[in-house]
């Protein structure tokens, strides 16, 4: 019989005062007996749900019955038969509007934490677990994965599981994409990621780091190589701006930049190298999950923080979890308010920020109602740094150098049902044909493109 | 990791390194950058390529010992590794068809001024090479640039070489004599201003290599970002090089001053090119 206690087992966190100053990660995960109590909250019912709202179909009720009887090492074999980063999307998925969205628990109270019990269960192999050997009968067939971020690590993944020899060629100097320049240290410890992208390494995958793809190797090298499939999964880098007065002066960063001085190069870590400008007062530009990294990052650097954003908080596009840390952790959010200039000193050191004051108008195309400027209502926030969190679109080094892939109008790749590009042989997914999503969505991608490209490959036999 | 196969120190603060980097040379155009990270906590910069040789294999990148990472790597010896190096990046600089260049290199900027000239004397076109320095001690890459180029002139601010005064008292007599089609300018953003200032009238295409602060190269962070022609443009993706005529010099000055107080490592950038 399940536990009928309506709400999820606490997951035990740092303290807002003590964790706003200090990079450590924030929650810091069940023990044995919180999961095992948790699992049993699982009611096992037959048309799991859960199943269907998780983008990588983990086998969560079968997964949650092996913790709940204390097999945590057969809970991980079974998530990692269809998820290559557990660890991570235990950490970073946004589970309400997923697997925990479709719960039956959900409906009468809180859903079962299967986000909480997967991150247990891939933390527990981290850390217990034996290393299985790999015993993968290769078939002698090499795939090229460019990005080594969600989408082309789940799809490395895949394949490698498959048999396919797999290289990825990333551009920086670290494997993990996004999940190591963009999210933040106290979300998701870079030695998480690390461990995840060593276990793939011990599968077979080979990572080559400083290859920018389109630069030092185009598309058509690499199947030149003897690649007979290549996977683009190069996210969506390419930071924007507002166009507003001032944007240029000393002091206004991209979150991209902000977020890759702090967390891919550690600037916050006294022997690091990578410098990072000292802030005390920071507006931070934007409403999604990256807004909230940033103001996070921001104040843990001992600023305080606005969080700027122009509709209201019913539209913003973050995670409630990652809001609520946000307001927990102090940061100001000013709602309904929208930048119009930047306002410097006569170095050109930012001093201020002029916004003006919004209220939320008829419906646009995507539902959301649109914010219209009060007039009159410009006002001026005194801060020393901006941050520009307003979303990324695809880096377009891979199209220049390969004009017979095709992109849409926002420079997002086109690929059909089949995550083929309109070039044979070539798949994409993740970020660079959605836009700027989330971490699982990318996996996902990656996995529909592995087997499309399995099942490609193996029509050749 | 990259094997340092030979290093050449060219005066006291400046130093070529030959560093083996098949993929990178196999690539590598005139114009065009290199991302470096020396080790696990190192930060990444930006070095434009002064030479490749695809036979072999490597590369060259010459440096100026005025930051953290260019004093580390000055500092590194023949047989030594780096650990990361990223590139080409950026776009080849564009020559066109010009028939007379002038090509002109302020300081350690004559290490990537170098590299152009060669390229156009294999082009056959007519090369004239300005070196400007701050004193004779510092001069550089003479004997190189004598050979790619029809003429040389070299300049230094207190007269102890060459010719006393500044490379832009040079160019603005050559120009005054007039035929040339093309300028190149590479060395401190001051220089560049006033290269693109002086051949302004005389209405000769005028190319300068950009490195404002950046830190992966590829489109990414936009911490480079530089207003052309009253766009915004990213310097290494739409760049290094561009229309010296349209470049806002003044506000590139400023943002590659953000990080002086902190370290000399925006400085660096500034003052590599200030030799």
């Amino acid at each position: 019989m399940a536990d009928m206690n309506p709400k999820k087992t606490p997951m035990p966190e740092q303290a807002p005062d003590r964790r706003n100053k200090n990079f450590d990660e924030v929650a810091l995960g069940y023990t044995s007996e919180m999961a095992t109590k948790e699992a049993g909250r699982c009611l096992n019912c037959k048309n799991r749900p859960c199943v269907g709202g998780c983008p990588v179909n983990v086998p969560i009720p079968d997964f949650i019955a092996r913790v709940a009887e204390g097999d945590f090492e057969g809970a991980y074999n079974l998530i990692s038969t269809t998820n290559s980063l557990p660890a991570v999307c235990g950490r970073v998925c946004p589970q309400e509007i997923q697997c925990e969205g479709k719960c039956i628990r959900g409906i009468k109270g809180e859903s079962v934490g299967i986000g909480r019990l997967e991150r247990f269960v891939a933390d527990y192999h981290r850390e217990h677990g034996k290393a299985t050997p790999v015993n993968i009968n290769r078939n002698g067939k090499k795939v090229a994965i460019i990005g080594a971020g969600p989408a082309g690590l789940t799809c490395a993944g895949d394949l490698a599981r498959k048999g396919y020899s797999v290289t990825i060629f990333e551009a920086f100097h670290t494997a993990g994409g996004v999940l190591v320049y963009g999210i933040p240290e106290f979300r998701l410890p870079k030695s998480v990621v690390a461990a995840e992208v060593n276990r793939l390494k011990e599968s077979g995958v080979t990572v080559m780091t400083d290859m920018v793809i389109g630069k030092v190797l185009t598309v058509d090298e690499i199947i030149a190589m003897g690649f007979e499939a290549v996977f683009i999964g190069s996210g969506a880098g390419l930071p924007m701006f507002m166009g507003i007065d001032g944007e240029d002066s000393l002091g206004v960063y991209s979150a991209n930049e902000f977020l890759t001085r702090i967390n891919l190069m550690k600037a916050y870590i006294e022997d690091y190298d990578t410098p990072i400008k000292p802030m005390k007062k920071v507006a931070v530009i934007g409403g999604g999950n990256v807004a909230m990294d940033a103001a996070r990052c921001a104040k843990r650097l001992g600023a305080d923080v606005y969080i700027i954003y122009r509709r209201s908080e019913v539209e913003m596009p973050a995670r409630k979890e990652e809001v609520n840390h946000a307001k927990e952790e102090g940061i100001d959010f000013k709602f309904l308010t929208n930048p119009t200039r930047i306002i410097t000193d006569e170095n050109y050191k930012v001093t201020g920020i002029e916004c003006i004051s919004m209220q939320l108008g008829e419906p646009d195309a995507d539902g959301r109602r649109r914010p219209e400027k009060i007039p009159g209502s410009e006002h001026i926030l005194e801060v020393d740094s901006v941050i520009m969190a307003l979303g990324t679109r695809p880096n377009p080094l891979i199209k220049k150098s390969s004009p017979d892939i095709s992109v849409n109008a926002r420079g997002c790749i086109v690929v059909g049902e089949d995550m083929q590009t309109s070039k044979e042989n070539v798949y994409a997914g993740g970020d660079s044909v959605s836009g700027a999503a989330t971490v699982i969505s990318a996996m996902g991608a990656g996995k529909r493109a592995a087997a499309a490209i399995d099942k490609k490959l193996n029509e050749k036999l | 990791m990259y094997e340092i196969i030979n290093k050449n120190v060219l005066n006291e603060a400046v130093t070529a390194l030959k560093i083996k980097a098949r993929f990178i040379a196999e690539k590598a155009q005139p114009g065009q950058f290199v991302i470096v990270k020396i080790d696990e906590k190192g930060e990444r910069i930006p070095l434009t390529i002064s030479d490749f040789d695809r036979n072999d294999g490597t590369i060259t990148l010459v440096i100026q010992a005025v930051g953290v990472t260019t004093k580390k790597l000055s500092k590194l010896n023949k047989g030594d590794f780096i650990e990361n190096i990223a590139g080409p990046l950026g776009m080849p600089t564009e020559f066109g068809n010009p028939k007379k260049a002038i090509i002109i290199g302020g300081g350690v900027g004559c290490a990537i001024a170098y590299p152009q000239a060669k390229a156009l004397h294999n082009m056959g076109v007519d090369v004239t090479v300005i070196a400007g320095f701050r004193s004779k001690d510092i001069v550089i890459l003479e004997e190189e640039m004598k050979v790619v180029s029809n003429s040389l002139y070299i300049t230094t601010d207190d007269g102890s070489y060459g010719e006393k005064g500044l490379v832009t008292d040079v160019l603005k007599r050559l120009l005054d004599d007039g035929g040339y089609d093309l300028v190149i300018a590479i060395g401190p953003v001051i220089m560049m201003k006033f290269v693109a200032l002086t051949t302004k009238p005389y209405s000769v295409k005028t190319i300068v290599s950009l490195n404002p602060i950046m830190i992966d190269g590829t489109g990414m962070c936009g911490g480079c970002r530089v207003s052309v022609g009253g766009e915004t443009k990213f310097a290494c993706v739409d760049g290094p090089d561009f229309d010296g005529h349209l470049v806002d010099f003044d506000e590139l000055m400023r943002r590659n001053t953000l990080f002086c107080e902190e370290e000399a490592h925006a400085c660096r950038l500034e003052e590599s090119v200030n030799g």
